[in-house]
């Protein structure tokens, strides 16, 4: 059977927290506030929620929000796995769920004090060794020193730069791509503070062939979002931002973060399985999407999200950026949001409301003619993706 | 780049779990370090001269027979801080038992890279006044092996002794606690992230503790795998033995980590990933990630050949890739 979500279901409100590097109050209360920013948003009530869904790493409960919101009984809670390849699936199963009438509205949200508080850039050298499977993989990176991400995703990275010949230059374009936007948007963290390739450059490496400007920022904040069917958010008072296309997607010989037993690993093949569905699912293709909202908690791994998308060839990504563009004047403008590196990282949910602004017509980076935006969650991991578009 | 870092120097596996680490340390308490130390001279007033004048001590009762003979002491006392000095051993230092028992905890601890050394305090307890003529002899005993501790120093355990001093009658005279902290100081010599096993795992961890790396087999249809499973995806088969590897392989990737920087390695770290050689057909590429050995940084390149061998580094066994031809590096 085919993916037959689209056009069901409509993101209708969105709410999010200041960005900071250190909020000063709990993850609980960023998730209420932003929780109920986005229902306001939404011109409903928190009495009309009557789904909740987030990540299996978020650390506040949909029942506590609940409390503390006003949102009294849940019809359907859900979480999804995998880190910040979660973002875009808590919308795919929010989306099930009102495509099915197992709930009529459903929030989405992640928040957390990622700075502030554990730091996921600290890696894994601290975590007890807890002898279930999902831990024991890392005993294969972690005694040769291989213990932060950034550790994990340079390993495909410098495989991907062999065999394409991208350079580190190529990698840069991305990050100022991204802070190029992040300086022209008030929320972002790096309002005001664009990059220059020379500045790329002169960042030192974190692991080689990574520098540090290649690396996103670790932010605290939270981000939610309003799913219910397309029907009903044509009542209420923002343009809907219908999903048009959603799903999750695995790789074979997949892992979190180290899929390094693949035939090839110069590649992202469970960000090959999200587009394949996403363009079979909607009939659209690379042509028809007029903004992106790529995951980016690395920069190389924009580029192999092009590459999985088919906005160019195997190996392309780099003459890509450098040709046709990925900034706000290019032919594909990429995370106008400033994305992770500039405007926060709130594990892919602000990208999210990102793709929502953009149908709407109200990003501060606001791509003429919008009519479909291709949003992507984290990758490296099993991971998932949407395309929003404007109501026909 | 700087010149390739050479595998922790405290390359020993001591093979003890936590708990067996510390129950070994315990088993040093009570113990006596050495035979009893007889002081070369006898309590004498030519040393008591050199001390009061190096510690500018003008006590009349040290060295005025006069003034001491009116004291309450009635003769001439030694300053009761000289008690140590009565019994220390000469310039070439005390003549010590190589296996003795302070050795064995040394060692021990030095196993876990617990090998820098502080002095952090000394109590001295007076029982009487010593006097010209009195000579001493001092028994040294293990009093006490903290828990681990952690400080701004370093982690590492607290050792106390103390020092008996008794005179040629057997009657103890004073006492000494002396304490030191032997620690690993920061960002050196600590051990690395010991791998977290399973029951479908931990064979492969326990072959290269013992020297050898391997690669699962299923034992009913044959093929190779790694990392190890419980399950064969072409047969289905529970079943598996192992077979070494062939000791060879060449770069598929490899990365230098700069930060963060952990104990337990030398920065900057090259990381390797290794298509290693296998004799059999495999369910997937055979794979594994390693530091480098014997390797100037600029030889790591994709695709250079290596050699694989098991070395000791951070408390544990690892595989390290040594390459074998640097024609593709700039050294």
């Amino acid at each position: 059977m085919t993916n037959q979500l689209g056009g069901a279901a409509a993101i209708v409100g969105i709410g999010a927290t200041e960005f900071s590097k250190e909020s000063g109050r709990s993850e609980l209360s960023l998730a209420c506030e932003a929780v109920a920013a986005a229902i306001a948003d939404a011109g409903l009530q928190p009495s009309d929620v009557d789904g909740m869904v987030t990540f299996s790493a978020d650390d506040n409960p949909d029942i506590d929000i609940a409390r503390n919101v006003g949102i009294g009984e849940l019809r359907f809670f859900s979480r999804v796995h995998y880190g910040g390849g979660a973002a875009c699936g808590t919308v795919v199963h929010a989306a099930m769920a009102v495509a099915t009438g197992v709930a009529d509205v459903v929030v989405c949200y992640r928040a957390f004090n990622e700075r502030s508080g554990r730091r996921f850039g600290a890696g894994v050298q601290d975590i007890p060794n807890e002898a279930t499977a999902e831990r024991a993989q890392f005993s294969w990176t972690s005694p040769a020193g291989l213990l932060t991400p950034a550790s994990w995703v340079a390993m495909v990275a410098n495989r991907y730069m062999h065999l394409s010949g991208a350079t580190s230059e190529d990698l840069g374009r991305v990050a100022v791509a991204d802070r190029r936007h992040a300086a022209t948007n008030p929320a972002a963290w790096f309002y005001d503070k664009p990059i220059t390739l020379d500045d790329h450059q002169a960042s030192r490496f974190i692991v080689e062939p990574l520098r540090l400007l290649d690396c996103c920022q670790e932010s605290d904040g939270g981000q939610a979002i309003v799913v219910t069917s397309v029907e009903r958010a044509r009542d209420l008072p923002n343009p809907p931002a219908v999903i048009v296309a959603g799903s999750q997607g695995t790789g074979a010989e997949q892992w979190t973060m180290t899929s390094f037993y693949r035939p090839d690993i110069a590649g992202l093949p469970e960000m090959g399985t999200v587009a394949r569905e996403l363009w079979s699912s909607s009939g659209l293709g690379p042509a028809d999407i007029q903004t992106a909202v790529l995951y980016d908690h690395f920069t190389p791994y924009v580029l192999m999200q092009l590459e999985e998308f088919g906005f160019c060839g195997r190996g392309e990504a780099a003459a890509f950026v450098a040709n046709v563009g990925i900034e706000i004047d290019g032919g594909l403008p990429v995370n106008t949001h400033g994305g992770q590196l500039g405007e926060a990282y709130i594990h892919g949910m602000n990208g999210i409301a990102e793709g929502v602004r953009q149908v709407r017509g109200t990003s501060v980076n606001q791509v003429s003619n919008t009519e479909h935006v291709l949003v992507t969650a984290g990758t490296g991991v099993p991971t998932s993706g949407l395309i929003l578009g404007i109501d026909r | 780049m700087t010149a390739p870092p050479p595998p922790p120097a405290d390359a020993v596996d001591d093979g003890l779990t936590d708990e067996e680490f510390h129950n070994a340390l315990q088993a040093f308490v009570g113990r006596q370090i050495g035979p009893a130390m007889d002081a070369p001279d006898e309590v004498n007033v030519p040393m008591i001269r050199h001390w009061c004048e190096a510690m500018g001590d003008t006590n009349p009762v040290y060295l005025n027979a006069e003034a001491a003979a009116a004291s309450t002491h009635g003769e001439l006392v030694a300053p009761p801080a000289m008690l140590q000095a009565w019994v220390m051993a000469g310039i070439n230092g005390p003549s010590r038992d190589t296996d003795g028992p302070y050795e064995q905890l040394t060692n021990l601890l030095a196993t876990r890279g617990f090998t820098s050394v502080v002095a952090t305090n000394c109590e001295q307890t007076y029982d009487r006044y010593l006097r010209p003529g009195d000579r001493l002899s001092m028994v040294t005993t293990i009093t006490d092996v903290s828990a681990q501790k952690d400080t701004a120093l370093g982690t590492g355990h607290f050792i106390t002794t103390q020092q008996d001093y008794v005179d040629a009658n057997g009657q103890r005279v004073g006492s000494m606690v002396f304490r030191i902290i032997r620690f690993r100081p920061r960002g050196t010599t600590a051990r690395r992230p010991a791998p977290a096993t399973t029951r479908d795992t931990n064979w492969w961890f326990e072959a290269l503790a013992a020297g050898e790396v391997r690669v699962q087999r299923c034992s009913d249809c044959g093929l190779l795998r790694h990392p190890p499973g419980p399950m064969c995806p072409a047969c289905h088969s529970l079943n598996f033995d192992s077979v070494p590897i062939e000791g060879t392989g060449s770069v598929h990737s490899f990365v230098v980590v700069h930060h963060p920087q952990v104990p337990g390695f030398e920065y900057p770290l090259p990381v390797v990933l290794v298509d290693v050689d296998v004799a059999g057909e495999v369910v997937r590429p055979v794979r594994m990630v390693m530091n480098t050995a014997d390797t100037e940084p600029d030889a790591v390149v994709v695709g250079a050949p290596v050699r694989i061998e098991v070395r000791a580094a951070g408390g544990q066994h690892l595989a390290f890739a040594i390459v074998t031809d640097t024609a593709g590096g700039a050294s």
